[in-house]
């Protein structure tokens, strides 16, 4: 996925700690990875040292950056900053083409554009070199 | 052989909606005088605590507070607004067990007077604030208390063709209560055109589709059979109660339409032997207008994805089959944070035939079914009349 820079970072920010931190960093190089059990075959997110369905040590996996959107919100109301100023604004769990779902928001159209079902592309907005954070847009036919 | 069966015995409520008057450990002492003085039972016979709080304090300093010295039970279960239904499954099993002989469940909030109305909309971060653990996966995107609802609720209507406009009827339901209350934060009537006029907060939820919020508190009392026999009350018997959990933060939520009340549900119901056409007033958490719908799904009161029509035809309105939130709800009348514990109380009121105006005609059985986190942790409680 495309990695994008800029210039203040000032929401809430990841600490990219603990067994996420391999997630936080690839996100930052532009890779979006998950989990998968080798033993069973299950894949997760967000990630954890144990694999949530059998118990077994989950391997990381690169995911496509590709997929739907399962449900939305349009934020009209938040006062906290920096998001006050960014209303309104498209809270979204996005299903990846791999299978886990994960909570991010929709940019690049009108949020009355998003619906159910959208195709999505993610993107990945570097915070530190630790840290990249995944977004996601409408996706472009062929992306 | 000495009757164990577990019972509601006594209930209080501190002052509400607001009360600045109280800090939130204020609130649970003046609802556990309350919920004693209505019990008649001695402080002193107090030997187990359940309690849990919004903030840094919790069971062990409520029972340092209260003064609930030597307890042989204590249970600080937090699963969110729920956890007070959480506390009634354990504290009937302790109290048959013979752990303790009586109970009391305290929780208090001066939310509204602390923070004013920042609960829903005001996120709990700040700018730039380094975010850790599992609350990192979704920290940087704004979502918001609201927004985590209008997740599901969206999804719901996505499914099953559920409208703004059967959900606003919900919040009509719970009104014309809150109008019977006097206490009620909002009293005056509403229309389904007023709740889905209102401004929307995190599409598709009005402002009328969420709850107050508000200071207050409540204590309930549980014990013996056998011991409430010369006590004050009519004794409200615990027939069932079952709680489990799908996820804690909102993403992680496995089926956007669907809540641990479709298997905790039954569950409390077969204890008590009910069917869901049995029961005669539901207390239901009313965080969100949706959380009422998909409670009264999980909970068998229509088929999953009939939760629409099945509020529009006023099934849960007074005088419809099953009148909802008797008191005015969270919806309209109180809700400090925390609101499980008014579900039981009410739940109690009703039971008791002390509801006066709301009273419910021949009321014998209630479920209070509180949902605590993000639809995350559902507790039901079947409360009767008679003794099973």
């Amino acid at each position: 996925m495309e990695v994008r820079e800029v210039e203040t970072w000032t929401r809430p920010t990841p600490a990219g700690d603990g067994a996420g931190a391999p997630f936080w960093a690839a996100a930052a190089e532009g890779r979006l990875l998950i989990q998968h059990c080798p033993a069973c075959g299950w894949r997760q997110f967000y990630p954890r040292p144990i694999c949530i369905a059998c118990g077994a040590d989950p391997d990381w996996e690169e995911a496509s950056g590709r997929g739907r959107l399962h449900t939305f919100t349009v934020v009209r109301q938040n006062g906290a900053e920096p998001f006050r100023g960014q209303l309104p604004y498209v809270v979204a769990m996005i299903d990846l083409e791999e299978g886990p779902r994960m909570m991010g928001n929709v940019t690049g159209c009108e949020v009355d554009d998003v619906f159910i079902g959208m195709p999505m592309a993610a993107y990945a907005v570097k915070v530190s070199d630790d840290v990249g954070v995944v977004f996601w847009e409408p996706a472009t036919i062929g992306s | 052989m000495s009757d164990r069966t577990p019972v509601i015995v006594g209930v209080g409520l501190s002052d509400y909606p607001k009360a600045p008057h109280l800090d939130g450990l204020g609130h649970h002492a003046q609802a556990l005088q309350r919920a004693l003085a209505d019990s008649g039972l001695a402080k002193g016979e107090l030997d187990g605590y359940a309690g849990v709080g919004m903030g840094a304090d919790q069971a062990p300093t409520f029972t340092e507070y209260l003064g609930i010295k030597h307890h042989r039970y204590i249970d600080g279960t937090m699963t969110g607004g729920s956890s007070f239904e959480f506390h009634i499954q354990h504290a009937a099993a302790a109290i048959r067990q013979g752990l303790c002989e009586a109970v009391a469940i305290t929780y208090g909030s001066n939310f509204l007077s602390a923070m004013g109305r920042s609960l829903g909309t005001g996120g709990f971060l700040s700018a730039g604030q380094r975010v850790a653990g599992t609350a990192q996966y979704e920290a940087p995107y704004g979502n918001t208390l609201v927004g985590s609802y209008a997740l599901a609720a969206r999804r719901h209507m996505h499914e099953f063709g559920t409208t703004s406009e059967q959900l606003a009827a919900i919040a009509v339901g719970v009104r014309e209560y809150a109008g019977l209350n006097p206490s009620a934060m909002y009293r005056d009537p509403i229309t389904v055109d007023d709740v889905v006029g209102s401004r929307l907060i995190a599409d598709p939820l009005h402002k009328l589709d969420c709850c107050v919020v508000s200071d207050g508190g409540g204590a309930i009392i549980v014990t013996t059979a056998e011991r409430a026999r010369d006590l004050r009350q009519p004794p409200v018997y615990v027939l069932g109660a079952a709680g489990s959990q799908t996820h804690w933060n909102i993403s992680q939520m496995p089926d956007f339409t669907s809540t641990a009340a479709a298997s905790c549900g039954p569950e409390a119901l077969a204890q008590a032997g009910i069917r869901p056409d049995e029961i005669d007033t539901l207390q239901l958490y009313d965080s969100f207008t949706i959380t009422v719908m998909m409670l009264i799904e999980g909970l068998g009161l229509c088929p999953k994805g009939e939760g629409g029509a099945f509020v529009a035809e006023g099934n849960l309105r007074k005088g419809g089959r099953v009148p909802l939130n008797t008191d005015g709800g969270g919806l309209s009348s109180c809700h400090p944070g925390m609101r499980g514990i008014f579900l039981l109380a009410e739940a109690t009121r009703q039971l008791r035939g002390q509801a006066g105006e709301a009273q419910v005609p021949d009321c014998s059985i209630a479920v209070a079914c509180g949902s605590g986190g993000w639809l995350s942790c559902i507790g039901a409680v079947v409360l009767g009349k008679d003794h099973p």
